[in-house]
């Protein structure tokens, strides 16, 4: 894997394309979309419901191809790889934050966290051990051993955030993380992200709809009928 | 390994579903064993047929009798190392639903010729010292709890006994038992001499006669040399190798194997259906989940093993448990009652359900597998 | 009336509500139905062969006849009958009578080897020396093809069953007995009996081929009525020159037929539980999965006050509709892939064949459908309480 590539930056998409076919229509969602995204950064994404920013994020992490255009990470055209070293590429470079956490019902908090582990060749031992260190790190140590339903939203959410950060990956990609928590909540959660970014240097790429969580990114740019810009559009013009 | 937990938790999420999945299958897999001992049963020794001995009756039918004199004969022919003659007595034992075979031979040629009846020596010495003596297999012996030295009496429903009566008693000398598995442990057998004595009528007639011949492979010509000799005597003979004929009689009861193989094969097919359902059910529900492994960097085809791992676990735990239990519940005895001369699962066919298990797995689970490996990230995460 | 009328609407709707949504889980309810339609199917299969061999057994005998056999004997090929004794049991009290004098038949009967056309192997066929009252005695008996044999010649007639199963005995053919071939000249029935199975002779030619001099084996009469049984049998019984046993026809096929009819009957049952079992737990996965998918709605109906016994009752409901189904499905296979299916198997007690055909009788239908209901109960029982009793509350957050 190699370092980051200076200019052209951590995350490179370039003339990216996205049609989704609904039977017979097309649906146009990103056309013509560049984006350079350093290393370290904390970037916020917003914008309007169908605005393509999930797509957008998608794309990033290599869970969706482009119809057109290149995506490269890491210096790595992920849009060319195969379907099975894409997924592989993603177990070992992206780690993943859902809206609606994603926790495996039937797993304790760290066998959850301890998943993205299974497809690397570490032994049990040092599973365990790097599952216990990113528990710590999201400050849920006491909760090793509880299943997703006796814990809180913000608690699921990070441990979501822990069995992300366990493969130490080159990005983090978060797609409404505080959308279902309380206020209280998501702001310890958005602590966590800034930590993380801040102290460790994770490159974060964040999607929101909420101000408040996009003022603590490094960045904000505003997603709105396919095209990128710094500055939120008026629903007017 | 590591994903056995993974899917080992999978199965435990719904629980009542899973323990009715597995019982389904157990009990297909119980009926299979079963069904395969009750197969064998029907079949009547085919499988334990000498490869070495013929049978030779009348022409006509099994039922017309054939002069003692022809064993002389027979013996003459060359290739033939030796000849016995047995009789069918048809009596019954206290009631008519008692059944088993009860044979007058004579003691040692029978028991050279049949070496699967084992016999303790002191017994056969027994047996050759009293007229009246009789052999039992270990099978009946345990059914009517008989020990050496009782008095059997048997009623004749053919044979009436000089001067009209047609009881008939027998002490017991001694009890063999069946060197193979298959070995028919069910028969009485008492002495030729005894019985022609004591007969009213059909003095020096037997039933048919059992011939070892040196050399398997010259069979036909055997079976033709011995046909030839009695060909347009008034006692003409029909001569066949010992499975041919043991095959004979066993389709005449129909084509068993063939209705028990339907049977089976019907009740597989439900239980397939019902186990694909419950699986294609269960990935079904599981999208997002799976969705997810395959985001945090689970290949396709880690995740088809997954959900064929979770097929396969079912399959082999209730498989593996209804072929126990099938083995169990035959060892447990044959449920006529003792009728049936043998019962037990061949190991051939629990072979064929190992087979099996494997077999429904891939079947069973192939669909759901695919689709699940098929799922497009993305479309399976917004749902 | 008030609160049963609320009650049945609440079923009703509830019921309509489920069937609904039946649509989104047709692929469990599918699986339970062919589950069901197996079981039933099988069963009822396996079950008409034996209600095949004793329509078969019943069709022999007449309410009118008797069977005279040496007593002690189990059936007529162990049995033996002097001439003379039979000419006494002909003078016996209650016997019908017709031109040729008293109706009873005295009978040969032995075994003869043929080949069956379905395997090519050898079978034992039953040939039966008969006398002229034979035709009298049994009523249902009628020539179909060809002609009576010659009384006295060496020809014989078949039944239709035998004529059937084995190869060699159309008109035309010859069956070799002693070393000589007596002609097949007719094809008779006998009202669908045993008879249909054998082949007959003249007795007086069956006797010298099987050196049996004047004696036969049993003595078929006709009686007067069914009332006149009980003097014939007590005649008979006190007369000191016989020694002989009279049982009605009826009776002596049933002990016939007893061991095989119980046998086929025994392993049907056995089968048809075991499976039963697998079909119940297969409806009980179904029934599970269909109300925990509904989990949510059918608490919401609760928590707008609809009550627990009209929501356990629709859940019994779906299961027993789909086991009808099922049963129905399975009972109508089984009776177009097999009513009427011809086969033949070994009569123990006369070691022949028997010709039979598989009967699925409505009461075996009945059986079927009724087996499948059962099941559709058990599978519906549990979980409908489970769905009654769960906390609403929890089932309203369940996923």
């Amino acid at each position: 894997m190699t370092e980051s590539a200076g200019l052209q930056g951590l995350v490179s998409v370039r003339n990216v394309d996205k049609v989704f076919k609904r039977g017979s229509e097309e649906i146009h969602v990103l056309g013509g979309l560049d984006l350079q995204i350093p290393e370290g950064e904390f970037l916020a994404l917003m914008g309007p419901s169908g605005s393509g920013k999930s797509t957008l994020l998608n794309l990033i992490g290599g869970l969706d191809r482009p119809s057109q255009g290149a995506v490269e990470v890491g210096g790595e055209r992920i849009d060319q790889l195969s379907d099975r070293r894409l997924a592989a590429w993603r177990a070992r470079h992206v780690g993943l934050v859902f809206q609606f956490y994603n926790l495996m019902p039937m797993l304790n908090a760290q066998k959850n966290v301890e998943l993205p582990l299974l497809l690397t060749h570490l032994s049990r031992s040092d599973r365990k051990k790097r599952a216990a260190i990113a528990l710590d790190i999201v400050g849920l140590s006491h909760r090793l051993n509880h299943y997703p339903r006796t814990l809180s939203g913000g608690e699921q959410q990070r441990v979501g955030i822990a069995r992300a950060i366990v493969t130490d990956p080159t990005l983090l990609l978060c797609d409404e993380p505080t959308g279902d928590l309380d206020r209280k909540s998501g702001d310890e959660v958005l602590e966590l992200l800034q930590a993380l970014n801040r102290e460790q240097g994770k490159t974060i790429v964040m999607v929101t709809h909420d101000i408040h969580a996009a003022a603590r990114a490094t960045r904000t740019l505003y997603l709105n009928k396919g095209r990128l810009t710094t500055e939120p559009e008026d629903l007017v013009a | 390994m590591k994903f056995l937990y993974l899917v080992w938790t999978n199965l435990k999420r719904k629980k009542m579903r899973t323990v009715l999945t597995v019982l389904s299958i157990l009990v297909a897999f119980l009926l299979f064993a079963y069904l395969a001992a009750i197969r064998q049963s029907f079949s009547q020794g085919i499988d334990v047929a000498g490869l070495d001995r013929l049978i030779v009756r009348h022409k006509v039918s099994i039922i017309q009798l054939l002069p003692v004199a022809h064993e002389a004969r027979i013996e003459q022919v060359e290739g033939v190392v030796d000849a016995v003659h047995q009789t069918w007595f048809g009596g019954v034992y206290q009631k008519p639903t008692n059944f088993f075979p009860q044979m007058p031979v004579d003691p040692e040629e029978y028991i050279a010729m049949y070496p699967e009846v084992l016999l303790g020596d002191a017994e056969r010495e027994a047996w050759l010292n009293t007229r009246s003596g009789a052999v039992a297999g270990r099978q009946i012996a345990d059914r009517f709890g008989w020990k050496i030295g009782d008095r059997i009496p048997i009623n004749a429903t053919i044979w009436t006994r000089k001067g009209g009566a047609s009881t008939w008693e027998f002490d017991l000398v001694g009890i063999y038992d069946g060197a193979e598995r298959g070995t028919d442990t069910s028969m009485f057998l008492f002495r030729y001499d005894f019985f022609d004595e004591s007969r009213q009528f059909g003095q020096g007639l037997v039933g048919w006669y059992t011939v070892r011949i040196a050399d398997p492979e010259r069979s036909a010509e055997m079976v033709a040399a011995i046909d030839a000799i009695f060909a347009n005597s008034q006692y003409e003979t029909k001569t066949e190798a010992e499975g041919a004929f043991l095959q004979g009689f066993a389709d005449q009861i129909g084509n068993v194997g063939l209705i028990i193989t339907a049977i089976v094969a019907a009740v597989f097919f439900t239980i397939l259906i019902v186990a694909g359902n419950t699986m294609a059910y269960s990935v079904r529900e599981r999208t997002n989940e799976l969705a997810v492994l395959k985001a945090l960097g689970f290949s396709d085809r880690g995740v088809l093993g997954l959900v064929l791992g979770e097929c396969f676990l079912l399959t082999a735990i209730g498989g593996g448990l209804g072929l126990f239990l099938g083995w169990l519940l035959v060892s447990m005895g044959d449920p006529t009652g003792g009728s049936l001369p043998v019962f037990y699962i061949p190991n051939r066919d629990m072979l064929v359900g190992v087979v099996l298990i494997v077999l429904m797995t891939v079947v069973a689970g192939i669909l759901p597998a695919l689709q699940a490996g098929r799922l497009q990230i993305a479309d399976a995460l917004r749902r | 009336m008030a609160g049963l009328f609320n009650w049945v609407s609440q079923i009703a709707s509830i019921a309509l509500f489920n069937l609904r949504s039946m649509p989104q889980r047709v692929g469990s309810s599918v699986t339970a139905v062919i589950g069901i339609a197996g079981v039933v199917a099988v069963m009822v299969s396996v079950l008409s062969i034996a209600q095949g061999i004793l329509s078969t057994m019943e069709n022999s005998a007449s309410p009118n006849n008797a069977i005279v056999l040496r007593s002690g004997a189990t059936s007529e090929m162990m049995s033996i009958v002097v001439g003379d004794d039979a000419r006494i049991i002909a003078e016996a009290p209650g016997l019908a009578r017709g031109e040729g004098g008293a109706l009873a038949s005295p009978e040969l009967f032995v075994i003869i080897n043929l080949s069956k056309r379905s395997t090519g192997t050898d079978a034992n066929v039953p040939l039966r020396g008969v006398t002229p009252q034979a035709p009298l005695v049994r009523d249902r008996f009628r020539l179909v093809e060809g002609r009576m044999f010659e009384w006295g010649r060496n020809e014989v007639i078949v039944g239709v069953g035998a004529q059937r199963e084995f190869e060699g005995l159309d008109i035309g053919s010859s069956i070799t007995v002693a070393k000589e071939d007596w002609p097949v000249v007719g094809i008779f029935e006998s009202g669908g009996g045993l008879a249909e199975t054998e082949i007959w002779v003249d007795a007086l030619v069956l006797q010298p081929a099987y050196q049996r001099g004047n004696s036969y084996q049993a003595v078929y009469a006709k009686l007067e009525s069914p009332q006149a049984f009980q003097s014939f049998k007590d005649a008979l019984t006190s007369d000191p020159r016989l020694n002989v046993k009279s049982l009605r026809e009826s009776e002596y096929y049933a002990e016939q037929s007893a061991v095989l009819y119980n046998l086929i009957t025994g392993l049907g049952t056995l089968i048809a539980v075991i499976m039963g079992l697998g079909a119940t737990f297969g409806a009980l996965n179904t029934m599970y999965t269909a109300v925990s998918a509904r989990a949510r709605e059918i608490a919401t109906l609760r928590a707008l006050g609809f009550r627990s016994g009209p929501v356990v009752i629709s859940v019994l409901f779906e299961s027993l509709m789909l086991a009808l189904l099922g049963g129905v499905i399975g009972a109508v296979l089984a009776w177009l892939a097999f009513d009427g299916f011809r086969a033949a198997t070994l009569n123990w007690s006369s070691f022949s064949q028997v010709a039979f055909a598989f009967d699925v009788t409505p009461g075996l239908l009945a059986l079927g459908v009724s087996f499948a209901l059962l099941i559709g109960l058990v599978g519906g029982l549990f979980p409908a309480v489970r769905a009654a009793r769960q906390p609403v509350s929890e089932a309203l957050r369940e996923q």
